[in-house]
């Protein structure tokens, strides 16, 4: 079982982004499950989202409090949201931001977690370019596909084509293409180091 | 065909399958997402020879619904929690007419104080009100038990409500096997309404009935309950022949045989449940679990024989009887009646409250340790010292102030910013 939570705000695509994986992951032959906390549906309010991945049929229904990756939508949820929350060492964190842990006050985050399986993507700014919309949910999948491998990037492509077919899915394709190859680039070059 | 897909949309494409011919309905979270894609589904001619009626309310669309069905058409509605309240005086007279309405229950809680989110108050609100109450455990079971409710609801011409966790299953995407056109043309017959309001042949449904045959009328509808016990595991048999896949049926035994306790409970929760009958049988503990999919009628002889060799069962429901106490623990203890068993009523998951396995799992830990008074009514996970701390401030002062209000500000979260 591989557990995935997602924060980010209403109308970042928060709940969108959970139903994607579990679809990218259906189609390679994986049971996934995607659901919801639903409280006040409102734009800017806190929204988390949880997808299950695992070999076998998924028969649990509790929301997930110790992820094994964390997607971070909006980073000024710091401040409001216990958003860290049951993340173990080992655990993966995708965070939007083109600042990094240290300039965020998140040094002592990044020192109990695996300097491999941390990354920060400039998501909105990738979305706003290629989507033309700040809207970072799809290209914080491809970021994640990068990192920890659970889904191929083709399987996001095709989750996402198939939910905005047309322009927005060409363009969200095209965001989720540019922020894998941003965290590719970031781990080869962490590697290297 | 093996979909990744919404519970909301895969019920809403199992019941343009089975091809009713008049839906009504109104929009309630966490049921919206159904209505709103029948109406698309309508709309764009994939549901053929079906009007949707937008209604201006949850009584109009049970109305809507009644009307239609006496006149001989297959019809559906959905609605939640407080939507379901306001149905209440036609869900009877639904029922009393013997008219074969399928509706589904996205289960929300029931307020004051509002609450949007899941628990099972507004079916057990209902309990009695004549119709047949099936619960789903999965989005499978959910369209499954669709399209065995239609066959139900047809052969005894009864209403059939399919009951399904609001949010936990509406709103969540996993994988459904979605059936085909044919399969399910195979399996619902087109309706041959047993009444039928024919000018050509004119009747009356709904003919006022005193003392002199009213208790021999209402007696047919316990009657057809009954029958409905022995037509459900009929059904379900032939849902596994035709579709490949066990689904439906009266019970859902889990690891129940050689059980010392036994975990009774109904819909979505069962998945976790059973999750920790795995984990506890792995330690060497002898528990089981037994779901209920059919709570209306009840399945007395059914739960006694599940649960005959059980020496402690633990009935976890999402619903209460306010000042009685646990509504499906009553119906167990009644099932259960002089059998050496202890029947313990745990009330869990109230108003969209998670029920987790290590909760489970304490529970059930306290209850093999004989920790738990089986005479008393329990709450899971329930916040003992929120409510000291408003009982004691109700004692105080003239004016205490609403209770809903008083505990939020005590937890932190800031009702409605008319204090400060």
């Amino acid at each position: 079982m591989f557990a995935v939570r997602i924060h980010g705000r209403g109308g970042q695509g928060a709940v969108t982004a959970a139903e994607l994986l579990s679809v990218a992951a259906f189609d390679e032959g994986r049971h996934a499950q995607a659901f919801p906390t639903f409280g006040s549906e409102r734009t800017g309010a806190p929204v988390v989202a949880f997808c299950r991945i695992d070999d076998k049929p998924i028969r649990l229904r509790e929301p997930i409090t110790d992820p094994d990756a964390l997607i971070v939508q909006d980073p000024t949820l710091l401040h409001q949201v216990d958003l860290f929350a049951g993340l173990g060492p080992q655990g993966y964190l995708v965070l939007n931001t083109s600042s990094t842990l240290e300039e965020l006050g998140l040094t002592e985050l990044g020192q109990r977690l695996d300097p491999d399986r941390v990354v920060t993507v400039p998501a909105t700014e990738i979305a706003r370019q290629h989507v033309g919309l700040p809207v970072p949910n799809v290209p914080l999948l491809g970021a994640f596909a990068a990192l920890t491998g659970q889904v191929s990037l083709d399987a996001v492509r095709d989750a996402v084509r198939d939910r905005f077919p047309g322009a927005l899915g060409d363009g969200n394709v095209r965001a989720a293409e540019v922020a894998h190859e941003h965290v590719r680039t970031t781990m080869r070059r962490s590697a290297d180091a | 065909m093996l979909r990744q897909v919404e519970g909301s949309q895969a019920v809403a494409r199992a019941v343009t399958l089975c091809r009713p011919q008049v839906i009504a309905a109104y929009p309630i979270s966490p049921q919206t997402h159904i209505v709103e894609s029948l109406s698309d589904r309508v709309r764009t001619g994939e549901l053929t020879s079906c009007e949707y009626l937008m209604v201006e309310s949850e009584f109009g669309a049970m109305s809507a619904c009644i009307g239609a069905s006496g006149a001989g058409a297959r019809t559906y509605t959905a609605t939640s929690s407080q939507g379901l309240l306001f149905m209440a005086e036609a869900l009877f007279n639904a029922s009393g007419l013997g008219l074969p309405i399928v509706m589904t229950v996205a289960n929300r809680a029931i307020g004051a104080p509002i609450n949007i989110w899941n628990d099972h108050s507004d079916a057990m609100s209902m309990r009695d009100s004549g119709w047949i109450q099936l619960f789903a455990e999965s989005n499978q079971e959910a369209v499954d038990l669709h399209v065995q409710a239609y066959r139900l609801a047809e052969s005894l011409s009864v209403p059939v409500m399919v009951c399904m966790d609001g949010f936990v299953l509406t709103h969540a995407f996993e994988e459904v096997d979605l059936p085909s056109q044919e399969q399910v043309d195979a399996f619902v017959p087109p309706l041959v309404p047993q009444q039928l309001l024919d000018p050509a042949d004119p009747v009356t449904i709904g003919a006022m009935v005193g003392p002199e045959a009213f208790a021999e009328v209402k007696y047919l509808m316990h009657v057809k309950q009954m029958a409905a016990l022995d037509e459900i595991p009929v059904i379900a048999e032939d849902f596994l022949r035709a579709f490949g896949r066990a689904s439906g049926g009266l019970l859902k035994p889990y690891r129940v045989e050689d059980a010392e306790t036994v975990v009774v409970a109904l819909g979505s929760v069962l998945g976790t449940v059973e999750e920790v009958v795995d984990a506890m049988r792995d330690d060497g503990l002898s528990v089981g679990a037994l779901g209920i999919t059919c709570f209306r009628p009840w399945p007395v002889a059914e739960v006694r024989e599940a649960l005959g060799r059980a020496k402690r069962v633990v009935v976890v429901e999402k619903a209460f009887a306010v000042g009685a106490g646990g509504i499906v623990g009553q119906n167990v203890r009644d099932a259960t009646r002089n059998l050496p068993v202890d029947v313990y009523d745990v009330v869990a998951g109230l108003g969209g409250r998670p029920i987790t396995r290590a909760s489970l799992r304490r529970l059930l830990d306290d209850v093999v340790a004989a920790r738990v008074d089986a005479s008393r009514l329990h709450f899971l996970d329930l916040d003992v010292e929120l409510v000291q701390r408003e009982l004691e401030r109700a004692r105080h002062g003239a004016r205490p102030g609403p209770h809903a209000e008083n505990m939020l500000r005590d937890i932190g979260t800031v009702a409605s910013g008319a204090y400060e």
